[in-house]
């Protein structure tokens, strides 16, 4: 469960948290060593193994999910930090049987190889339409003062969060300007 | 990873009391790089006090003109503040030049400040440091150092501050407010780090146990012409290569004042007072400002990768000093 050197067994309960928070719009209350991460909860916990653990340290973006609906790396988290606040995965971006715009995008665009980063993709592609529409500049924005235009600079800038090493990028940025073009 | 155990306390006395009382505590805020170093073994904390909670997270405009940037607000939050993005555009681009969305969703104001050298040394358990390990040796000074300091460093340390934000707040002359257990006090932000001399493990000048509470900026009418310049080995998503952070004020043709920061040099932000010395009262030119870098950089010490950086600095002191400067003619 918990990667990296110096994993030590404890059974000290001050070592362990009752956490209680919303995934996917459902209620979930559990029990955790307070070293797991909220991606380690996600997927060892609760069954949820669309976040995907890539590099483990932030780097890559797989593990990309909402949180209170914005965008971060789940490996970074820890879940003990989470009463009260929710998470929304790649599984609650749409109904069981439905595919977000964003999705359906992803599709037609074939916007993936392997699929390993989608998800991440999917969560951060979210997460970085909602910033545009509230205003937020990237670093490729020229006008500090002028709502941003999403050039494909701006969606690849706005994206490097996630990498994609069967590098899939242009399909991706393709994806993300055709769910932004129809909202 | 190291078992701990979490605390979440009720106000600031309440998380100062705590580190206070447990040696091994540490604060955890955005946690994007702590709980990155714990997963390395890098820092082994006891108890993680988590500041989240507590009432730092607003901005507010200083009846003075200034603005008082609480400690947990967020990288993106700070970058997206209209203030910020009309009065101080170097701050801004210097938070949106740093890591990736997800990351600046995290991060706060106070914890970049604190964040840690990017050595690999520091990063890597097997490998002598003297920041994570005192009197083991540095395995930098001789190694792959290209990405290391070039001013200011020591035999027992060659390590550089990672922050794109404190090269920005260097260049505004920010104030950190910080509370420990004897109060509540300022701090200037060019003495908050230190250089790494014969104690690189001590890399602020904050009492143990110190939590930063807000920053602040004072009103500084000429940084509504300021500019952040950051070079990296890839357009995106990576740390510096050489970065200035720049407040440029010119009447006429002649430099009346200006602000200049370095990153990726040293082992703090690197406030540039010499080459402003060079600057002020002079008419601006774009040789002026080389000759002005080139005397900030005259005691750099390059180790044997990093001679790059030298002209890179002066490169990138020079572009964006001559576009603020552009930028006032026009």
């Amino acid at each position: 469960m918990q990667g990296g050197p110096e994993t030590e067994i404890t059974t000290d309960e001050r070592h362990s948290s009752r956490v209680a928070f919303d995934v996917n719009d459902a209620p979930r209350e559990m029990t955790l060593d307070n070293r797991t991460t909220l991606l380690d909860a996600l997927r060892e916990h609760l069954g949820l193994i669309g976040a995907k653990k890539g590099c483990d340290h932030g780097q890559c973006g797989s593990c990309t999910v909402l949180l209170d609906g914005r965008r971060v790396k789940s490996c970074l988290v820890l879940a003990v930090t989470l009463d009260g606040r929710s998470v929304i995965t790649v599984e609650g971006l749409a109904g069981p049987d439905e595919l977000s715009p964003l999705q359906a995008a992803f599709i037609a665009q074939d916007a993936f190889q392997c699929g390993y980063c989608t998800p991440g993709q999917l969560c951060s592609a979210r997460g970085m339409l909602d910033e545009v529409d509230r205003g937020w500049p990237s670093a490729v924005t020229d006008d500090l003062g002028a709502p941003p235009d999403l050039t494909d600079a701006e969606i690849r800038e706005r994206m490097a969060g996630n990498l994609c090493r069967c590098a899939a990028y242009p399909h991706i940025v393709a994806a993300v300007r055709e769910t932004a073009a129809t909202r | 990873m190291r078992p701990f155990r979490y605390h979440r306390p009720a106000d600031v006395a309440e998380a100062v009391a705590v580190l206070g009382a447990e040696p091994q505590a540490a604060y955890l805020a955005g946690g994007t790089n702590l709980v990155d170093l714990m997963k390395l073994g890098v820092q082994r904390p006891d108890v993680l006090v988590d500041v989240n909670r507590l009432p730092l997270d607003t901005v507010q405009e200083l009846p003075d003109g200034g603005l008082r940037i609480g400690a947990t607000v967020r990288n993106s939050d700070l970058a997206a503040h209209p203030v910020v993005r009309r009065d101080y555009p170097v701050l801004a681009r210097a938070l949106l030049a740093a890591a990736s969305g997800q990351l600046r969703n995290l991060a706060t104001t106070g914890g970049n400040l604190l964040q840690r050298t990017r050595c690999v040394y520091f990063q890597d358990t097997g490998k002598a440091c003297n920041k994570r390990d005192p009197g083991s040796g540095c395995a930098a000074l001789h190694g792959q150092n290209r990405d290391l300091a070039v001013l200011d460093w020591s035999e027992q340390c060659v390590a550089t501050h990672p922050s794109d934000l404190a090269v920005a707040l260097a260049a505004l002359d920010a104030v950190v407010e910080v509370h420990d257990t004897d109060g509540a006090r300022d701090v200037p932000l060019a003495a908050l780090h230190r250089s790494p001399g014969t104690q690189p493990e001590r890399e602020t000048t904050l009492a143990r146990g110190a939590l930063i509470t807000a920053v602040r900026l004072p009103a500084l009418p000429a940084a509504r012409r300021s500019a952040y310049l950051k070079v990296r080995d890839r357009a995106s998503f990576a740390f510096a290569a050489g970065s200035v952070a720049a407040v440029l004020d010119l009447d006429g043709e002649v430099v009346r004042d200006v602000r200049l920061a370095y990153g990726a040099v040293a082992h703090r932000p690197w406030r540039a007072y010499r080459a402003e010395e060079e600057l002020r009262g002079r008419p601006f030119s774009p040789e002026l400002a080389a000759a002005a870098a080139d005397a900030e950089l005259a005691e750099a010490r390059p180790l044997r990768h990093n001679g790059f950086k030298l002209p890179l600095t002066r490169a990138i002191t020079v572009r964006v000093l001559t576009e603020l400067a552009a930028r006032a003619a026009s």
